[in-house]
């Protein structure tokens, strides 16, 4: 029982970091089509952003983490996105590859390749005591922060204007344009929660590991992804629900997997992936007409 | 309309090739690896175009292939001896095999092939960003399995001993052959009708197109010459590592064919050249400058950030390439009838 507890919590804070992540990617891609690889990097500066400033006072830090984020993610929909809005699919994909590579190296510039450890909210990383089972406190702050963020912005796309235009422009951007959204601003928007969110995953996974890197956003942007396809590409409940299955399923395989066959545990992650794919393309948790092509 | 005007491109693309390796030949040995290391570069670019530039696909996953080509050639061209310190649990018949360095290179290119198979028959059936996260899937797989597999890849560990048999004649055989086997499938039925699928897949189903099946014939191949390229690289470096192979090679080689034009062959050939030139004089500006008596020290790293700017510049400025998707020719031929109804999609598109 108290084994179970654990394993649910560890899953859920693992599969709530995976949420927002996915979030984040999913909100771009339901509006542009685009799968932006280069939210592992707004993580990436984020979570510099918050190192630099951690020795000041952790809640700056946690300020100036969400501003960074949040900057570079405007920037990049300014700069590099906003002009190819009109482009394939295929074509933005590797305009966000290349942006991410370009955030990468530019860091890799600034503060060097090699990973950095910082005390920031190390004092999280004890555990609790809940009859018999011991919780680390920051799984269960990820999970509450994750909880109250999804909770916000629900509230944000469902009761407010920009929510409502946000959601519209998600579901079918060519008639939301047509009934008047304005495409600029309904983008910068998504972009601006992508940053928020993104800075939100930084601030947590800081605290949980203590060390920042220039890839450290891959492995999250990786599983953005494939998040965000098997939830079903542009349903944004289907992207958080996708996030939380892939790091439960990951947890889970962690501990069900014989110990020889363990190191290989995200491959059998993406083999699922691509199971997943095959056998329902619109998602795990979309209705397949919805995915089919708009002509 | 005669064999060698039908050609030319071909023909053209060869001599690029030829001259580079001739340039080569007679320049000191910096130069020369330079230029060896481009060619290998564009074996594996024409592969990739092979698979994205007639399907229109984008693949992630081909650099998957290449490790599946470097360790394959690897365990063939190996001396058992060197085979016994690393590779211990292979089987020992594969252990004592020995080979010269063209049946190393196609054992890899036929291992990729095989897998390419196996894993194309469920991947080619998606289409657009699925069939892209497919494909980068099939990659962290690639890099998880032989990352941990050790009795088939010493791990993370490095592999070295290689043998170094990777010269400019080698090199720029396998540049040439691998362009004229791109060329020899694109100009094929095969080829006509994928790129029919690739500029309207809906049009090129309902005329009785298999769209799947003909990009799983051109997957296989890709895979094929993009592992031909994996195995030249380790036997050029003489060691190998599967983290020789991820994400930073995914983005250098997709960098050359988007900025070379990812709709043509010639824009693989152009693309690696123009990439690959460009990367060399970002490498001249790193380090360590006295300009007027100003001392400038560019870390290493600049490289990297000049390469994606490069790309992005070419994405903004030109999204087509710089071949905007055609072929290189010296004299050209009235328009096809096709192409007025090819531009009508495309600025549909753009709307």
């Amino acid at each position: 029982m108290t084994a179970a507890l654990q394993l649910i919590v560890d899953a859920l804070s693992v599969g709530s970091l995976y949420a927002l992540s996915a979030l984040g990617i999913g909100l771009i891609f339901g509006i542009m089509r685009l799968i932006n690889f280069a939210h592992g990097e707004f993580i990436m500066v984020g979570a510099y952003a918050a190192m630099l400033t951690a020795a000041i006072w952790a809640p700056f830090a946690v300020i100036v983490a969400i501003a960074v984020a949040l900057a570079v993610a405007l920037l990049t929909e300014r700069l590099a996105f906003r002009r190819l809005r009109a482009s394939p699919p295929a074509t933005l994909l590797i305009t966000s590859f290349a942006v991410s590579y370009l955030l990468q190296n530019l860091m890799v510039l600034i503060e060097g390749a090699r990973p950095q450890t910082v005390d920031f909210l190390s004092a999280l990383t004890r555990s609790m005591d809940v009859g018999g089972v011991r919780l680390p406190w920051i799984n269960v702050v990820t999970i509450a922060v994750t909880a109250v963020l999804l909770a916000l912005l629900a509230l944000f796309l469902r009761r407010t204007r920009f929510g409502r235009m946000t959601r519209a422009a998600a579901s079918d951007f060519r008639m939301a344009r047509l009934l008047g959204v304005r495409a600029d601003r309904v983008i910068a928007i998504a972009f601006a929660l992508s940053g928020l969110l993104a800075a939100a995953v930084a601030v947590l996974l800081l605290a949980q590991t203590g060390t920042v890197s220039p890839v450290m956003g891959l492995q999250l942007a990786l599983v953005g992804f494939v998040a965000t396809v098997i939830g079903g590409m542009g349903s944004l409940s289907g992207a958080v629900l996708g996030g939380l299955t892939v790091g439960v399923v990951t947890v889970l395989l962690q501990s069900l997997l014989p110990a020889e066959l363990r190191p290989f545990r995200d491959a059998f992650v993406y083999g699922l992936v691509i199971a997943v794919l095959l056998v329902r393309p619109g998602g795990l948790f979309r209705s397949a007409a919805a995915m089919q092509e708009r002509v | 309309m005669g064999l060698l005007h039908r050609h030319q491109t071909l023909l053209i693309l060869a001599a690029i090739v030829l001259v580079a390796a001739l340039v080569a030949s007679v320049s000191p040995l910096v130069m020369e690896r330079i230029v060896i290391d481009t060619l290998i570069k564009l074996v594996m670019v024409v592969g990739l175009s092979v698979f994205i530039g007639n399907s229109g696909v984008i693949s992630f996953g081909h650099t998957g292939f290449m490790v599946i080509g470097a360790y394959a050639g690897a365990w063939l061209s190996m001396p058992p001896n060197v085979k016994q310190i690393f590779l211990r649990e292979l089987p020992d018949w594969l252990i004592a095999l020995q080979l010269p360095a063209v049946p190393s290179l196609l054992g890899g290119a036929a291992l990729a092939a095989a897998v390419a198979l196996v894993v194309g028959l469920p991947l080619m059936r998606l289409s657009g960003i699925a069939a892209s996260i497919g494909t980068l899937s099939f990659l962290l797989i690639c890099n998880i399995v032989y990352s941990h597999w050790t009795a088939i890849s010493n791990g993370t560990g490095s592999l070295v001993g290689l043998p170094l048999f990777v010269d400019i004649p080698m090199a720029a055989g396998a540049a040439l052959a691998a362009i004229a086997v791109a060329w020899a499938f694109q100009e094929s039925s095969i080829g006509l009708r994928l790129r029919a699928s690739r500029e309207d897949e809906a049009a090129a189903r309902a005329s009785g197109i298999d769209v799947a099946l003909l990009r799983l014939a051109a997957f296989c191949l890709s895979a094929a010459i993009v592992a031909v390229g994996g195995a030249l690289q380790a036997h050029f470096l003489g060691t190998l590592t599967v983290g020789q192979f991820f994400i930073a090679i995914t983005f250098l080689t997709l960098a050359m064919l988007v900025v070379g034009g990812t709709g043509s062959l010639s824009g693989a050939v152009v693309g690696t050249f123009a990439v690959a030139a460009a990367s060399e004089l970002l490498r001249l500006v790193e380090g360590d400058h006295d300009i007027a008596g100003v001392a400038i020290t560019l870390p290493p790293g600049v490289r990297d950030v000049g390469l994606a700017a490069i790309m992005l510049a070419i994405l903004l400025l030109r999204p087509k390439g710089i071949t905007g998707g055609r072929e290189i020719v010296l004299v050209s031929r009235p328009p096809r009838r096709l192409a007025p109804v090819l531009d009508m999609t495309s600025r549909e598109r753009t709307e």
